[in-house]
């Protein structure tokens, strides 16, 4: 599935919850299940300091497709960056590189990728495609 | 005297009629900034629609007029603050910019030097804590800080060992932003005398909710925000003792500071003109006198009783839930701080959003004493007289809700 795909199948799956409440439920169930995150790995180079909740993003290439491992102490942007893993996660660096991950202001949920906001899921989505662009310079 | 109504009030706040994901706004976020009433709104629109003119320099009949209404409005300020005069009063744009002008017209002057000492203390906001450390750097003074204690009440025994004859300052807030605490004015104030230190106090959380008599309070300046007290955003006021006045330099240069300018020498006008360099904001300065004649048409003591009601009451309904923290003394006045353990302040704001509810989550501009309670931020209900019962109930239930989806 291409991440244009994947997108789509998300934004389809979001589209079946009428209410709000079982969108930002389905959103926080995402985040979840997201593979845990060693503890190791909440280090200060992997945090990224938003105005209100902090992210941890683990970005690393294997066999030429992008890791992404991320946490975060809000679920609400946890669920928000399983979102982000999902569509971009095993993706070539390449690819993430040039993805437009505009599909996040159609999902219905409050948050946006404001370029002025210091909005820890909008720096996490640039951290993401930085960690592909050092992974295809390697 | 008869109880304030809310109901009858907000009929005067078009802004409170809306809905928010199709739920009636909750506004609860007035410790950032507070609604304005039809009469502000109007005074604004009158001024541009009936007056507009620079004003003090203008022999025409506009400019008499905007010069009369923007010179009216300074005293009716100084009148409600209990200013010796009007001269006293100055304009500004906030808050910030208040505590910024004190700051650089100190900087500049002989009343400081290297080695002496700034006491803030820890439940500052960054607008009375960075433009002190900008000074300090600058001029090699020292910033000192008075502890805060447990329940959010500032530690008055350690503030009078820090006072000494190095003091000059002592600048701190009238009402915490972030947990509502209020401080004892009449100790900092007294003490800091002793010692012949100036005193600045941060009134922008004060104003708004209760009566603020400068010379029952007896500092040397005052400052506070127009925007939160019903007025318009972008202006705000200074209120320095006289005499201080004549004796600090100016800060900013430019037209009406001025008395005479050549270019071998230019001589600076009188206080309040020599601090008011530029074109001031006219219309500011005649609606915040609008949204002070709103709050006294309405009684600020009424407004006090009002709303340490509905703090008292949501104080109450919080202590029923489980694993709850409350920040500040259990008198707090404007504002009420809480997290809920193992939950995130902004997962709480967010959802609550989504239920129509604004509230304020994170650090609130207060880092340092977010660091001193070991938290990144707390959820902050703030009130305004427009405020019910049923809003704190709702909020109660909303938060319900929230927390079952959270956990």
């Amino acid at each position: 599935m291409t991440i244009t795909e994947k997108q789509e199948q998300l934004l389809e799956e979001l589209d079946l919850f009428q209410d709000w409440t079982e969108r930002y439920e389905y959103v926080i169930s995402l985040g979840k299940k997201l593979p845990a995150m060693d503890e190791s790995l909440h280090s200060e180079d992997r945090l990224i300091k938003g105005c209100q909740s902090q992210v941890w993003l683990d970005a690393s290439a294997h066999d030429g497709k992008m890791r992404f491992l991320a946490d975060s102490d809000s679920v609400i942007t946890k669920g928000m960056i399983a979102l982000f893993v999902r569509v971009l996660d095993g993706e070539k660096p390449d690819d993430v590189i040039s993805a437009d991950l505009s599909f996040i202001e159609k999902t219905g949920l409050k948050e946006h990728l404001a370029p002025t906001r210091a909005n820890a899921l909008t720096l996490m989505a640039a951290q993401m495609k930085k960690g592909a662009l050092e992974a295809s310079q390697l | 005297m008869s109880e304030l109504n809310p109901y009858e009030l907000r009929e005067q706040f078009p802004i409170l009629q809306q809905e928010i994901n199709g739920k009636p706004l909750v506004y609860l976020d007035n410790a950032a900034t507070s609604q304005k009433p039809l009469s502000v709104l109007d005074s604004s629109r009158n001024y541009y629609q009936q007056i507009n003119s620079n004003i003090h320099r203008g022999v025409h009949r506009l400019s008499q007029a905007a010069t009369a209404a923007h010179e009216a409005a300074r005293g009716t300020i100084a009148q409600h603050l209990n200013a010796r005069q009007p001269e006293e009063i100055i304009f500004t744009s906030g808050t910030t910019d208040s505590i910024n002008l004190v700051a650089s017209a100190l900087g500049r002057s002989t009343l400081l030097k290297a080695g002496d000492e700034i006491i803030i203390s820890g439940l500052e906001h960054h607008s009375n804590t960075v433009p002190w450390q900008m000074l300090c750097e600058r001029l090699g003074t020292k910033l000192q800080i008075i502890p805060v204690l447990d329940d959010g009440t500032l530690d008055l025994d350690q503030y009078d060992q820090l006072l000494s004859e190095r003091t000059k300052l002592v600048s701190v807030n009238h009402v915490s932003n972030a947990f509502g605490t209020v401080n004892d004015l009449h100790h900092i104030c007294t003490q800091a005398k002793k010692f012949g230190a100036l005193t600045l106090i941060d009134g922008a959380q004060s104003i708004p909710h209760f009566k603020v008599d400068l010379q029952e309070i007896d500092c040397d300046f005052y400052a506070f925000s127009g925007h939160k007290i019903y007025g318009p955003t972008g202006i705000g006021i200074l209120y320095g003792r006289h005499a201080l006045l004549c004796e600090l330099p100016p800060w900013r240069g430019g037209g009406e500071m001025i008395k005479e300018v050549s270019f071998q020498k230019t001589t600076y006008n009188d206080p309040p003109f020599k601090f008011e360099a530029g074109t001031p904001n006219i219309e500011g300065g005649i609606a915040l006198a609008a949204a002070l004649d709103f709050v006294n048409d309405i009684g600020i003591e009424k407004i006090a009783t009002h709303e340490s009601l509905l703090i008292t009451h949501l104080a109450q309904l919080l202590s029923d839930f489980p694993d709850l923290t409350l920040y500040g003394p259990p008198s707090r006045t404007g504002a009420l701080s809480f997290n809920i353990k193992g939950i995130h302040h902004y997962d709480l704001g967010t959802l609550l959003d989504q239920m129509g509810f604004a509230l304020r989550t994170g650090h609130h501009c207060c880092q340092p004493l977010m660091a001193r309670f070991g938290i990144s931020g707390t959820l902050r209900a703030s009130f305004a007289a427009y405020n019910t019962i049923e809003e704190v109930e709702a909020l109660g239930q909303a938060l319900k809700k929230a927390l079952m989806m959270l956990r």
